[in-house]
Parts: structure tokens; C-alpha cells; sequence
């Protein structure tokens, strides 16, 4: 499925964010969030993004998705400016947001009833049970979200983040609210769905551990307003294990984001002393 | 809980009361024409049952057909004062103060306006009684819609329309029913309210009206339970369409 992708000779950029600006208008005055952001991820790579609390980083998701125009700069996907919402993003948040009133496979087929009206109900329906498998819940199709645990809800979500095959796949803190060990599963998930659905990633996270487990770079913005202060490289590989992150040169890795994000979060509160 | 007993437990209950009602006259010693007493009221009703039905079924078809209608016009208050906050702003003040105003006083207003078209009159009267709820209950519902439910179906490029029937309309849904379920009762004071302060000889206000010009209290009261019964009915027909459509929203 998408192999091609992985040919580097055909690796070329497929989300580019080119000199963002973005402030939000408050009653008290303009809160810049983000300053000249500029990043490019590769076509099929998995990119993780950390940050401070309030840094921006959830201002990213809006923009690539098209939901938010920046006041400066552009997003490009598929060297096509966004301007708008397009259909060939898919996105998942903390917060699962199930329609209650739906089964767990007629939640999954949500977003094939916006984006491809002219596929037959029962190939909507063969797709979310495909991907219902991959995530282990080929059992629950019938379940009210309501029957779910927290982890199996965003199992659910990510699903339906996937099932129209959006080329990216934005995901917003999708694990942020699960305790240590479901978290770990999902990630175990995310990687399945990664070998087996093809799509460039962005993850927003505050998991510096889940954000290399995961990636294969890591960015770290800047305290806002945020900038890119400093991007990491992960070398772990397809086959990655959880014990890979408990080898001497992860735990270097990982020591090194803990450094960057501690200067993020001091350029942050010297920020605001100043406004 | 077993299904007959969710049928049996509400007929004991009311069984208790009666009995409770009963012994309550009969330790007083109260004359009808203080409290009429449940065996009063069934040979009040015998005497006139045809005028029973007859009047209930205005009552009722009236009640329906205001209640109906006020579904509608509450729901449209609610879409436009739920998607605009300028709406909303704008809307409330003038909606509660319309709300607060009693709906007594403006039965003779409307009985002016639309001299003797009394099966208008009832609805209308129905209908500005019983909105309020449904339209704060809809315009709570879509206003309080959590951001993220409206960004999965927007980031992919769907219309407003598709956001509220596809999301927001069935996510209001329950509140929707609770709303209703209030109108439901405050409809038959709507027209009742038409039928006893301007009697135009159909329905069972005008019932209650003529008892009470004949002093047949038995007659009054079982008029207010006959009212009662029909309030139930509809009540429940309601509850019906609620685990039809909403019943997602109950758990087990």
C-alpha cells in the first residue's frame, strides 16, 4: 500500500509552513503566538512537534488543516497553498469526540459521508472494518461509544481520522489523556497504522518519550511566540520496540529535548514579563 | 427492570393516590362542593361522557396541532440564537420578557385581534406558551457544541448544513426532548387557558365552565382529571418518540 512513497528518489516536501505569523486578537491586546515559523516535512514521514504549554502548538493543527489562515506567511501541502479546508486531511484530537448516537463502525464512516458521497455503503463500510482490525477492535462494531474505554475511544478516533486515506494526518494530543500503559498500546497502534496506511504526520504532544517513539524528527518550538528553536533526528528505524527507548542513545536523546524545552520555557516567561 | 413492572408500578401508584384521595374526603367529611371525592367523579363522567369525548378530542387536536407548531417555531428561534451570538444577545431579553408576561392576560388581546376564530386563537395561545423551552433547550445545545465536534466535520471541507444535521442537530436531540417534555404540559394549560377565559363551547374548559356555572362540582373536577389522563397520554407519546430518537442517550 503507497510503497512508492518510500523510494528516496521520490521523497520530495509534502507539508511546508513557509514564515507563519499568527496572533490572536484578545480584549487585552494581539497575543503573537507564532513568529516566522518555518518547517518542511517530508512526504510519508512522521513528524513530532513539542513545545511549552500554550506555546502554539495547537494553532499548527488549525493551520495545516486549513481551518485557520495565518496573518503571515503560507502553508503549502502537495506544493498547493491551503486556503481552505480540504478533504485529504484527516484529524484526531484529545478529546475523541464519538457521535454517541452512532455505532462505533458508523462513527468510523463519518467522514467517507463528506468526502466520497459516491461510494457504495457497503464499500464505506468494508474500509472501517478493515481499519477496525488493524487497531484490534474488529469486535466492537456494534458498541456504542459510550460501551468504550478511553483507550479503545481513540483507538475509534484515529480510525476515523484514516478512513477516507487523507494524505495527512493531523493528530492533536490524541493519547494525552490516557494513562501510561494504554498510552504505550496506542503508540504500539499508531506505529501499525503508520507500516500499514500511508500518510505524513504531524503529532502534537507534551510526551517527549512518545514524541521519538513515534517520529522520525522532532521539533521543538520555541515559548511564545513560538519559532523553530530545534529539530531532532530520531535514528530508530520501522521495527521499533518499546525497549528502544531505554537504550543509552535514546535516553541522550531524550535528555537533550528535556535541555531545549527548559530554554523554550524560560524565553517564554521572560516574554511575557515583558508585555 | 422488567418491562410489566414498568407498566405496573405507575397504575399502583396511581391506584394509592386515589384511595389516599378517597380516605382524605371521607376522614374530613368534606361536601363535594369543598373536594369531590373519586367515587363522585365516575357517575359526573357517565352523565356527560359524550361531551367528554367530543370536548377532549378539541382539546387534544388542538393541544397537537399548537404543540406541533411550537416545535417548529421553537426550533427556528433556537437555530438562529444558537449559530449567531448577536442573535442570541439580541433574542433573550425580548423572549424571557415575552416569556414572564402571564399568558392569561393575553388570551383577551388575541381574542380581539382574531374575533371569532377560535380554533386559531387556542393554537396561537398554545404556541406562545409552550416555544420558550424548546428554543432555549435548542439554542443551549447548539451553542455549548464542543469546538472539536464541528472541526472533524470542518477540516474536511464540509458545509454549515452538513455540521448541524450530520452533528449538531442529533447531539442536541435529548436536551430537545427534556424541553419538550415541559412543553407538553404547558401546552394544555395553553389551551385550556383559551377555552375557560373565552368560552366559545368547545372543549373541556368549556366543560369545566359550564360546571361550574351549574355548580356541579363533581362534573369540574372530573373535568381537571379527564385534563390530567390527556396531559399523561401525550406525555408519553412523547417519551415514545424520545427512545426512538434520542434513546442513545439513555443508559443502562
Amino acid at each position: 500500500m503507497g510503497g512508492d512513497y518510500c523510494h528516496p528518489q521520490q521523497i520530495y516536501m509534502h507539508i511546508e509552513l513557509r514564515n507563519i505569523s499568527h496572533a490572536f486578537q484578545l480584549e487585552t491586546g494581539l497575543l503573537p503566538v507564532l513568529q516566522e515559523l518555518s518547517f518542511t516535512i517530508s512526504k510519508g514521514k512522521f513528524v513530532s512537534i513539542v513545545g511549552p504549554s500554550g506555546c502554539g502548538k495547537s494553532t499548527i493543527t488549525r493551520l495545516a488543516s486549513g481551518l485557520l489562515k495565518p496573518n503571515h506567511g503560507e502553508v503549502y501541502i502537495s506544493n498547493e497553498l491551503v486556503s481552505s479546508p480540504r478533504s485529504t486531511v484527516g484529524m484526531a484530537f484529545q478529546n475523541p469526540v464519538l457521535l454517541e448516537w452512532r455505532n462505533v463502525l458508523d462513527n468510523i464512516v463519518l467522514p467517507l459521508e463528506i468526502v466520497s458521497r459516491e461510494m457504495p455503503k457497503a464499500g464505506r463500510k468494508q474500509r472501517a472494518r478493515n481499519l477496525l482490525k488493524l487497531v484490534g477492535l474488529e469486535e466492537f462494531e456494534k458498541s456504542r461509544p459510550s460501551e468504550l474505554s478511553g483507550g479503545m475511544k481513540q483507538r475509534v478516533s484515529l480510525c476515523r481520522a484514516l478512513v477516507h486515506k487523507p494524505e495527512v494526518l493531523i493528530l492533536d494530543e490524541p493519547f494525552g489523556a490516557l494513562d501510561a500503559f494504554t498510552r504505550e498500546d496506542l503508540w504500539q497502534t499508531m506505529l501499525t497504522l503508520k507500516r500499514e496506511e500511508s500518510f505524513t504526520c504531524i503529532l502534537i504532544t507534551h510526551d517527549l518519550r512518545e514524541a521519538v517513539f513515534l517520529a522520525d524528527e522532532v521539533l521543538v518550538l520555541s515559548g511564545r511566540p513560538a519559532t523553530l528553536q530545534y529539530k531532532l533526528d530520531v535514528s530508530l528505524g520501522d521495527n521499533r520496540k518499546l525497549t528502544d527507548l531505554y537504550t543509552s542513545q535514546t535516553t541522550k536523546s531524550l535528555a537533550m529535548l528535556r535541555n531545549q524545552i527548559k530554554i523554550a520555557q524560560e524565553k517564554q516567561i521572560n516574554h511575557e514579563k515583558f508585555c | 427492570m422488567k418491562n410489566s413492572a414498568k407498566f405496573i408500578i405507575p397504575i399502583l401508584s396511581l391506584l394509592f393516590f386515589c384511595i389516599f384521595w378517597e380516605w382524605l374526603v371521607w376522614i374530613n367529611g368534606w361536601p363535594n362542593y369543598k373536594m369531590a371525592s373519586p367515587s363522585d367523579l365516575w357517575p359526573a363522567f357517565w352523565k356527560f361522557r359524550w361531551l367528554f369525548l367530543s370536548y377532549g378530542w378539541d382539546t387534544l387536536w388542538r393541544t397537537v396541532v399548537g404543540l406541533s407548531l411550537s416545535v417548529l417555531v421553537g426550533l427556528g428561534f433556537g437555530i438562529i440564537m444558537g449559530f449567531s451570538k448577536t442573535m442570541r444577545i439580541a433574542l433573550y431579553p425580548l423572549l424571557v420578557g415575552f416569556n414572564a408576561i402571564p399568558k392569561a392576560t393575553v388570551v383577551p388581546v388575541i381574542a380581539l385581534m382574531f374575533v371569532g376564530m377560535h380554533d386559531m386563537n387556542t393554537i396561537l395561545i398554545v404556541i406562545l406558551i409552550s416555544f420558550f423551552p424548546i428554543a432555549v433547550s435548542i439554542a443551549v445545545g447548539l451553542s455549548t457544541l464542543e469546538p472539536e465536534y464541528k472541526d472533524i466535520l470542518l477540516s474536511l471541507g464540509a458545509s454549515r448544513f452538513e455540521i448541524f444535521y450530520k452533528i449538531a442537530l442529533p447531539k442536541t436531540l435529548p436536551e430537545f426532548f427534556g424541553a419538550l417534555k415541559v412543553s407538553t404540559t404547558l401546552a394544555f394549560i395553553g389551551t385550556n387557558l383559551m377555552e375557560i377565559i373565552e368560552p366559545h363551547g368547545k372543549g373541556l374548559g368549556h366543560l369545566f365552565d359550564s360546571g361550574k356555572i351549574s355548580a356541579d362540582y363533581p362534573l369540574m373536577f372530573s373535568v381537571l382529571i379527564a385534563l390530567a389522563l390527556l396531559g399523561i397520554f401525550l406525555f408519553y407519546i412523547v417519551v415514545l418518540f424520545e427512545s426512538v430518537f434520542a434513546g442513545w442517550a439513555e443508559r443502562n
